[in-house]
Protein backbone atom coordinates (compact mmCIF):
# COMPACT_ATOMS: atom_id res chain seq x y z
CA UNK A 1 0.00 0.00 0.00
CA UNK A 2 2.65 2.40 -1.14
CA UNK A 3 1.61 5.87 -2.02
CA UNK A 4 3.40 8.91 -2.47
CA UNK A 5 0.69 11.17 -1.99
CA UNK A 6 0.37 9.52 1.41
CA UNK A 7 0.17 11.59 4.05
CA UNK A 8 -0.17 10.13 7.87
CA UNK A 9 -2.11 11.05 9.86
CA UNK A 10 -0.39 11.19 13.35
CA UNK A 11 -1.47 11.50 17.19
CA UNK A 12 0.72 12.93 19.79
CA UNK A 13 -0.03 12.36 23.56
CA UNK A 14 2.31 14.60 25.45
CA UNK A 15 2.15 15.55 29.21
CA UNK A 16 1.30 19.05 29.85
CA UNK A 17 5.18 19.41 31.71
CA UNK A 18 7.37 18.52 29.67
CA UNK A 19 6.76 17.54 26.24
CA UNK A 20 3.80 20.04 25.37
CA UNK A 21 6.26 23.12 26.55
CA UNK A 22 8.56 21.63 24.54
CA UNK A 23 6.55 21.93 21.48
CA UNK A 24 5.87 25.41 22.28
CA UNK A 25 9.31 26.03 22.29
CA UNK A 26 9.61 24.26 18.63
CA UNK A 27 7.13 27.18 17.37
CA UNK A 28 8.14 29.97 19.42
CA UNK A 29 11.73 29.29 18.23
CA UNK A 30 10.45 29.16 14.19
CA UNK A 31 11.24 25.79 13.86
CA UNK A 32 9.25 23.68 11.18
CA UNK A 33 8.68 20.75 11.34
CA UNK A 34 5.81 18.49 9.60
CA UNK A 35 2.53 19.12 9.96
CA UNK A 36 0.71 15.74 10.14
CA UNK A 37 1.10 15.34 13.82
CA UNK A 38 -1.66 16.42 15.90
CA UNK A 39 -1.16 16.90 20.09
CA UNK A 40 -3.38 15.91 22.39
CA UNK A 41 -2.09 17.16 26.12
CA UNK A 42 -2.40 14.90 29.03
CA UNK A 43 -1.54 16.32 32.53
CA UNK A 44 0.56 13.25 32.60
CA UNK A 45 2.27 10.52 30.93
CA UNK A 46 1.03 8.49 33.37
CA UNK A 47 -2.32 9.58 32.32
CA UNK A 48 -1.98 8.25 29.50
CA UNK A 49 -3.80 5.20 28.98
CA UNK A 50 -3.28 2.51 26.83
CA UNK A 51 -6.99 2.61 25.58
CA UNK A 52 -6.28 5.98 24.29
CA UNK A 53 -3.58 4.22 21.68
CA UNK A 54 -6.40 1.89 20.64
CA UNK A 55 -8.95 4.12 19.98
CA UNK A 56 -6.54 6.55 18.15
CA UNK A 57 -5.61 3.63 15.72
CA UNK A 58 -9.33 3.00 15.21
CA UNK A 59 -10.03 6.55 14.60
CA UNK A 60 -8.13 6.82 12.01
CA UNK A 61 -4.35 7.28 13.05
CA UNK A 62 -1.89 5.63 11.32
CA UNK A 63 0.87 6.71 13.66
CA UNK A 64 1.02 7.31 17.38
CA UNK A 65 3.52 9.95 19.72
CA UNK A 66 3.70 9.03 23.10
CA UNK A 67 5.98 11.75 24.91
CA UNK A 68 6.84 12.93 28.32
CA UNK A 69 9.21 14.21 30.91
CA UNK A 70 12.82 12.28 30.75
CA UNK A 71 13.01 9.95 34.42
CA UNK A 72 13.48 12.16 37.18
CA UNK A 73 12.05 15.08 35.94
CA UNK A 74 8.28 14.34 36.35
CA UNK A 75 5.91 16.83 38.17
CA UNK A 76 4.47 14.01 39.81
CA UNK A 77 7.34 12.04 40.81
CA UNK A 78 7.00 9.09 39.06
CA UNK A 79 3.91 8.82 36.63
CA UNK A 80 6.29 8.86 33.51
CA UNK A 81 8.40 6.17 35.31
CA UNK A 82 4.73 4.28 35.97
CA UNK A 83 3.92 4.89 32.18
CA UNK A 84 7.25 2.95 30.73
CA UNK A 85 6.51 0.20 32.63
CA UNK A 86 3.69 0.07 30.82
CA UNK A 87 4.61 0.62 27.70
CA UNK A 88 7.26 -2.11 27.53
CA UNK A 89 4.33 -4.66 28.48
CA UNK A 90 1.81 -3.04 26.01
CA UNK A 91 5.01 -3.10 23.54
CA UNK A 92 4.99 -6.48 24.25
CA UNK A 93 1.50 -7.92 23.82
CA UNK A 94 1.31 -5.78 20.37
CA UNK A 95 4.36 -8.06 19.07
CA UNK A 96 2.88 -10.96 19.99
CA UNK A 97 -0.28 -9.65 18.29
CA UNK A 98 1.31 -9.08 15.48
CA UNK A 99 0.68 -5.12 15.39
CA UNK A 100 3.85 -3.23 14.05
CA UNK A 101 5.22 -1.62 17.58
CA UNK A 102 7.15 0.94 15.44
CA UNK A 103 4.04 2.60 14.45
CA UNK A 104 4.21 3.80 17.74
CA UNK A 105 7.19 5.95 18.87
CA UNK A 106 7.82 6.63 22.41
CA UNK A 107 10.04 9.22 23.98
CA UNK A 108 11.32 11.57 26.59
CA UNK A 109 11.42 15.46 25.60
CA UNK A 110 11.95 18.03 28.27
CA UNK A 111 10.53 21.63 27.65
CA UNK A 112 13.82 23.24 26.68
CA UNK A 113 14.17 20.35 23.79
CA UNK A 114 12.15 22.12 21.17
CA UNK A 115 14.85 20.97 18.73
CA UNK A 116 14.23 17.15 19.43
CA UNK A 117 10.50 18.02 19.29
CA UNK A 118 10.65 19.00 15.83
CA UNK A 119 12.73 16.09 14.84
CA UNK A 120 11.06 13.54 17.12
CA UNK A 121 7.64 14.62 14.73
CA UNK A 122 9.69 14.42 11.14
CA UNK A 123 11.14 11.11 11.71
CA UNK A 124 7.75 9.74 12.89
CA UNK A 125 6.32 11.17 9.80
CA UNK A 126 9.00 9.57 7.37
CA UNK A 127 8.57 5.99 9.32
CA UNK A 128 4.71 6.01 9.09
CA UNK A 129 5.11 7.26 5.40
CA UNK A 130 6.94 4.29 4.50
CA UNK A 131 4.94 1.89 6.37
CA UNK A 132 1.67 3.08 5.02
CA UNK A 133 -2.24 3.45 6.22
CA UNK A 134 -2.90 1.59 9.65
CA UNK A 135 -5.06 -1.50 9.35
CA UNK A 136 -5.44 -4.05 11.82
CA UNK B 1 -13.13 -40.10 45.75
CA UNK B 2 -14.83 -40.62 49.19
CA UNK B 3 -12.58 -38.66 51.17
CA UNK B 4 -13.98 -35.35 49.87
CA UNK B 5 -17.16 -36.62 50.42
CA UNK B 6 -16.54 -36.98 53.95
CA UNK B 7 -14.62 -33.87 54.54
CA UNK B 8 -17.55 -32.09 52.97
CA UNK B 9 -20.36 -33.41 55.25
CA UNK B 10 -18.26 -33.37 58.37
CA UNK B 11 -17.65 -29.67 57.78
CA UNK B 12 -21.33 -28.90 57.33
CA UNK B 13 -22.67 -30.81 59.80
CA UNK B 14 -20.57 -28.78 62.50
CA UNK B 15 -21.81 -25.24 61.14
CA UNK B 16 -18.30 -24.84 60.40
CA UNK B 17 -19.20 -23.98 56.84
CA UNK B 18 -22.68 -23.13 55.05
CA UNK B 19 -21.99 -23.85 51.85
CA UNK B 20 -19.27 -25.77 49.73
CA UNK B 21 -18.22 -24.76 46.43
CA UNK B 22 -17.06 -28.23 44.23
CA UNK B 23 -17.22 -30.34 41.36
CA UNK B 24 -20.30 -32.78 40.74
CA UNK B 25 -21.24 -34.71 37.56
CA UNK B 26 -22.65 -32.73 34.80
CA UNK B 27 -24.68 -33.85 31.86
CA UNK B 28 -22.67 -35.80 28.50
CA UNK B 29 -19.87 -36.77 30.82
CA UNK B 30 -18.43 -33.61 31.75
CA UNK B 31 -18.23 -31.97 34.73
CA UNK B 32 -20.29 -29.29 36.50
CA UNK B 33 -19.28 -26.52 38.94
CA UNK B 34 -21.60 -27.40 42.31
CA UNK B 35 -22.81 -25.86 45.82
CA UNK B 36 -23.30 -28.06 48.44
CA UNK B 37 -25.74 -26.48 50.89
CA UNK B 38 -26.46 -29.57 52.98
CA UNK B 39 -25.54 -32.85 54.20
CA UNK B 40 -26.91 -34.39 51.26
CA UNK B 41 -25.70 -32.59 48.60
CA UNK B 42 -22.31 -33.50 49.52
CA UNK B 43 -23.16 -36.96 48.26
CA UNK B 44 -22.86 -35.34 44.75
CA UNK B 45 -19.12 -33.67 45.32
CA UNK B 46 -16.18 -35.15 43.19
CA UNK B 47 -12.89 -34.78 42.15
CA UNK B 48 -10.54 -36.26 39.67
CA UNK B 49 -8.24 -35.36 36.33
CA UNK B 50 -11.81 -33.76 34.65
CA UNK B 51 -12.27 -31.31 37.44
CA UNK B 52 -9.98 -28.42 36.12
CA UNK B 53 -12.13 -25.38 36.50
CA UNK B 54 -10.82 -22.76 38.39
CA UNK B 55 -13.76 -22.21 41.10
CA UNK B 56 -11.95 -19.23 42.77
CA UNK B 57 -14.08 -17.04 40.64
CA UNK B 58 -17.00 -18.10 42.94
CA UNK B 59 -15.88 -17.06 45.71
CA UNK B 60 -16.68 -13.43 45.59
CA UNK B 61 -19.96 -13.94 44.04
CA UNK B 62 -22.99 -12.35 45.98
CA UNK B 63 -24.53 -15.46 45.54
CA UNK B 64 -22.61 -17.86 47.14
CA UNK B 65 -20.89 -15.01 49.69
CA UNK B 66 -24.40 -14.32 51.27
CA UNK B 67 -24.76 -17.70 52.66
CA UNK B 68 -21.99 -17.34 55.12
CA UNK B 69 -18.95 -19.02 55.96
CA UNK B 70 -17.46 -20.90 52.29
CA UNK B 71 -15.49 -24.10 51.87
CA UNK B 72 -14.28 -24.50 48.14
CA UNK B 73 -12.84 -27.68 46.87
CA UNK B 74 -9.26 -26.53 45.23
CA UNK B 75 -7.18 -27.55 42.70
CA UNK B 76 -3.97 -25.64 41.91
CA UNK B 77 -5.16 -23.04 40.08
CA UNK B 78 -7.95 -22.62 42.59
CA UNK B 79 -5.38 -22.58 45.34
CA UNK B 80 -3.40 -19.65 43.08
CA UNK B 81 -6.55 -17.82 42.24
CA UNK B 82 -7.54 -17.98 45.91
CA UNK B 83 -4.21 -16.50 47.02
CA UNK B 84 -4.57 -13.55 44.56
CA UNK B 85 -7.71 -12.62 45.43
CA UNK B 86 -6.10 -12.26 48.54
CA UNK B 87 -3.49 -10.37 47.86
CA UNK B 88 -6.34 -7.95 45.57
CA UNK B 89 -8.07 -7.58 48.83
CA UNK B 90 -11.35 -9.23 47.06
CA UNK B 91 -11.46 -11.79 49.56
CA UNK B 92 -10.92 -11.48 53.46
CA UNK B 93 -7.69 -13.30 54.89
CA UNK B 94 -8.70 -16.59 56.49
CA UNK B 95 -11.98 -16.22 56.27
CA UNK B 96 -12.71 -19.50 53.65
CA UNK B 97 -11.48 -23.06 54.18
CA UNK B 98 -9.83 -24.66 51.12
CA UNK B 99 -10.00 -28.28 50.69
CA UNK B 100 -7.24 -29.12 48.89
CA UNK B 101 -7.48 -31.60 46.07
CA UNK B 102 -5.26 -33.34 43.34
CA UNK B 103 -4.90 -36.62 41.97
CA UNK B 104 -1.89 -37.85 43.18
CA UNK B 105 -2.91 -37.41 47.06
CA UNK B 106 -5.74 -37.55 49.11
CA UNK B 107 -8.05 -34.24 49.88
CA UNK B 108 -6.92 -32.14 53.13
CA UNK B 109 -8.37 -29.06 54.75
CA UNK B 110 -6.22 -26.10 54.68
CA UNK B 111 -7.82 -23.46 57.22
CA UNK B 112 -5.24 -20.31 56.74
CA UNK B 113 -3.56 -19.08 54.19
CA UNK B 114 0.13 -20.37 55.34
CA UNK B 115 -1.08 -24.06 54.55
CA UNK B 116 -1.93 -22.55 51.25
CA UNK B 117 1.13 -20.83 50.62
CA UNK B 118 2.90 -23.68 51.83
CA UNK B 119 1.13 -26.43 49.98
CA UNK B 120 1.87 -24.22 46.56
CA UNK B 121 5.41 -23.91 47.40
CA UNK B 122 6.22 -27.10 46.74
CA UNK B 123 4.50 -27.67 43.50
CA UNK B 124 5.86 -26.66 40.16
CA UNK B 125 3.64 -24.80 37.76
CA UNK B 126 4.00 -25.82 33.83
CA UNK B 127 1.90 -25.54 30.96
CA UNK B 128 0.02 -28.18 29.18
CA UNK B 129 2.07 -29.59 26.25
CA UNK B 130 -0.19 -28.07 23.63
CA UNK B 131 -0.33 -24.60 25.47
CA UNK B 132 3.91 -25.17 25.31
CA UNK B 133 4.27 -25.57 21.55
CA UNK B 134 1.15 -23.34 20.52
CA UNK B 135 3.37 -20.49 22.45
CA UNK B 136 7.11 -21.62 21.40
CA UNK B 137 5.95 -21.54 17.80
CA UNK B 138 4.21 -18.20 18.03
CA UNK B 139 7.23 -16.49 19.85
CA UNK B 140 9.56 -18.23 16.54
CA UNK B 141 6.80 -16.82 14.08
CA UNK B 142 7.73 -13.23 12.26
CA UNK B 143 5.36 -10.48 13.92
CA UNK B 144 3.26 -10.18 10.39
CA UNK B 145 3.16 -14.44 10.57
CA UNK B 146 1.48 -13.86 13.97
CA UNK B 147 -0.56 -11.13 12.73
CA UNK B 148 -2.42 -13.22 10.15
CA UNK B 149 -2.60 -16.13 12.92
CA UNK B 150 -4.29 -13.72 15.47
CA UNK B 151 -6.56 -11.94 12.83
CA UNK B 152 -7.86 -15.22 11.63
CA UNK B 153 -8.21 -16.49 15.04
CA UNK B 154 -10.09 -13.03 15.94
CA UNK B 155 -12.24 -13.17 12.95
CA UNK B 156 -14.08 -15.97 14.91
CA UNK B 157 -14.81 -14.33 18.26
CA UNK B 158 -18.48 -14.25 19.30
CA UNK B 159 -18.05 -11.48 21.72
CA UNK B 160 -19.89 -13.73 24.07
CA UNK B 161 -17.66 -12.44 27.37
CA UNK B 162 -17.03 -16.27 28.64
CA UNK B 163 -13.14 -15.13 29.03
CA UNK B 164 -14.09 -12.60 31.06
CA UNK B 165 -16.66 -14.66 33.08
CA UNK B 166 -14.75 -17.35 33.59
CA UNK B 167 -11.37 -15.61 34.97
CA UNK B 168 -11.16 -15.64 38.45
CA UNK B 169 -9.23 -11.96 38.74
CA UNK B 170 -12.07 -10.34 36.11
CA UNK B 171 -13.98 -9.06 39.18
CA UNK B 172 -14.85 -5.17 38.19
CA UNK B 173 -18.86 -4.65 38.64
CA UNK B 174 -18.93 -2.96 35.57
CA UNK B 175 -16.65 -3.71 32.24
CA UNK B 176 -15.39 -1.27 30.15
CA UNK B 177 -16.90 -3.09 27.21
CA UNK B 178 -20.49 -2.37 28.76
CA UNK B 179 -19.69 1.61 28.83
CA UNK B 180 -21.08 3.46 26.13
CA UNK B 181 -20.47 6.56 27.30
CA UNK B 182 -17.24 6.55 26.14
CA UNK B 183 -17.78 3.76 23.97
CA UNK B 184 -13.37 2.31 24.19
CA UNK B 185 -14.81 -0.58 22.36
CA UNK B 186 -17.17 -1.54 19.66
CA UNK B 187 -20.18 -3.36 20.98
CA UNK B 188 -20.43 -5.74 17.62
CA UNK B 189 -18.56 -8.55 16.91
CA UNK B 190 -15.77 -7.62 14.33
CA UNK B 191 -12.26 -8.23 13.77
CA UNK B 192 -11.09 -5.14 15.03
CA UNK B 193 -13.01 -4.50 17.95
CA UNK B 194 -12.75 -8.24 18.94
CA UNK B 195 -8.67 -7.51 19.04
CA UNK B 196 -9.51 -4.97 21.06
CA UNK B 197 -11.19 -6.69 23.34
CA UNK B 198 -8.56 -9.00 23.90
CA UNK B 199 -5.87 -6.42 23.79
CA UNK B 200 -7.53 -4.74 26.68
CA UNK B 201 -8.28 -7.77 28.75
CA UNK B 202 -4.46 -9.25 28.82
CA UNK B 203 -3.56 -5.73 29.57
CA UNK B 204 -5.84 -5.89 32.57
CA UNK B 205 -4.54 -9.07 33.42
CA UNK B 206 -0.61 -8.07 33.27
CA UNK B 207 0.84 -9.06 36.37
CA UNK B 208 -2.15 -10.75 37.91
CA UNK B 209 -2.84 -13.63 35.55
CA UNK B 210 -2.90 -16.69 37.58
CA UNK B 211 -1.93 -18.93 34.53
CA UNK B 212 -5.10 -21.20 34.59
CA UNK B 213 -5.90 -20.66 31.12
CA UNK B 214 -9.57 -21.00 32.10
CA UNK B 215 -10.32 -18.33 29.52
CA UNK B 216 -8.91 -20.20 26.49
CA UNK B 217 -10.93 -23.81 27.83
CA UNK B 218 -14.09 -21.98 28.28
CA UNK B 219 -13.97 -20.06 24.52
CA UNK B 220 -16.58 -21.44 22.42
CA UNK B 221 -14.38 -20.90 19.20
CA UNK B 222 -11.56 -22.18 20.94
CA UNK B 223 -9.28 -19.16 20.32
CA UNK B 224 -6.26 -19.75 22.12
CA UNK B 225 -6.78 -16.34 23.92
CA UNK B 226 -5.04 -17.78 27.20
CA UNK B 227 -1.92 -17.01 25.62
CA UNK B 228 -2.35 -13.57 25.30
CA UNK B 229 -2.49 -12.99 29.07
CA UNK B 230 0.09 -16.14 29.39
CA UNK B 231 2.65 -14.59 27.11
CA UNK B 232 2.69 -11.29 29.44
CA UNK B 233 2.91 -13.32 32.64
CA UNK B 234 6.33 -15.02 30.61
CA UNK B 235 7.40 -11.21 30.09
CA UNK B 236 7.23 -10.03 33.39
CA UNK B 237 8.96 -13.38 35.00
CA UNK B 238 11.60 -12.42 32.97
CA UNK B 239 11.83 -8.90 33.43
CA UNK B 240 10.47 -8.48 37.01
CA UNK B 241 10.87 -11.75 38.57
CA UNK B 242 7.35 -12.02 39.32
CA UNK B 243 5.10 -14.72 40.91
CA UNK B 244 1.18 -14.48 40.56
CA UNK B 245 -1.07 -16.13 42.96
CA UNK B 246 1.77 -18.20 45.03
CA UNK B 247 1.86 -15.70 48.19
CA UNK B 248 -0.27 -13.26 49.18
CA UNK B 249 2.85 -10.86 50.10
CA UNK B 250 3.77 -10.46 46.11
CA UNK B 251 2.54 -6.84 44.87
CA UNK B 252 1.51 -6.04 41.40
CA UNK B 253 4.20 -5.52 38.93
CA UNK B 254 2.31 -3.14 36.85
CA UNK B 255 1.46 -0.94 39.73
CA UNK B 256 4.72 0.13 40.41
CA UNK B 257 7.84 0.72 38.63
CA UNK B 258 12.27 0.46 39.18
CA UNK B 259 14.80 2.85 38.45
CA UNK B 260 16.36 0.30 36.30
CA UNK B 261 13.07 -0.51 34.04
CA UNK B 262 14.47 -1.03 30.35
CA UNK B 263 14.45 1.86 28.40
CA UNK B 264 15.89 0.97 24.95
CA UNK B 265 12.74 1.27 23.03
CA UNK B 266 12.44 5.29 24.34
CA UNK B 267 13.93 7.39 22.04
Amino acid sequence: MKNNNFEPKIVAFVCNWCTYAGADLTGTSRIKYSSNVEIIRFPCTGRIDFMLLLKAFSNGADGIIVSGCHPNDCHYTSGNLHARRRWIIFRTLLDFIGINIHRITFTWVSAAEGAKWAEVVNQTTNKIKELGPYEL
Amino acid sequence: MDKINKIATELLATGKVQIIIGYAEGSKGRIRPFFARNEKECEKLIFDERCVQNLAVYLYKEETSRRGQQAIVANISTLRGIIRLTTEKQIKEDDLIAIIASDKEQPFEAHTFEDIENYLSNQTFQLNESDKTLLEQLNAMTPSERRTFWQNEMENCIRCYACRQACPLCYCSQCVVEVNQPQWIPATANRTGNTEWHIMRAMHLAGRCVECGQCGKVCPENIPIHLLPIRLAEEMKILYGSTTGISKDENCEMSTYKHEDTENFIG
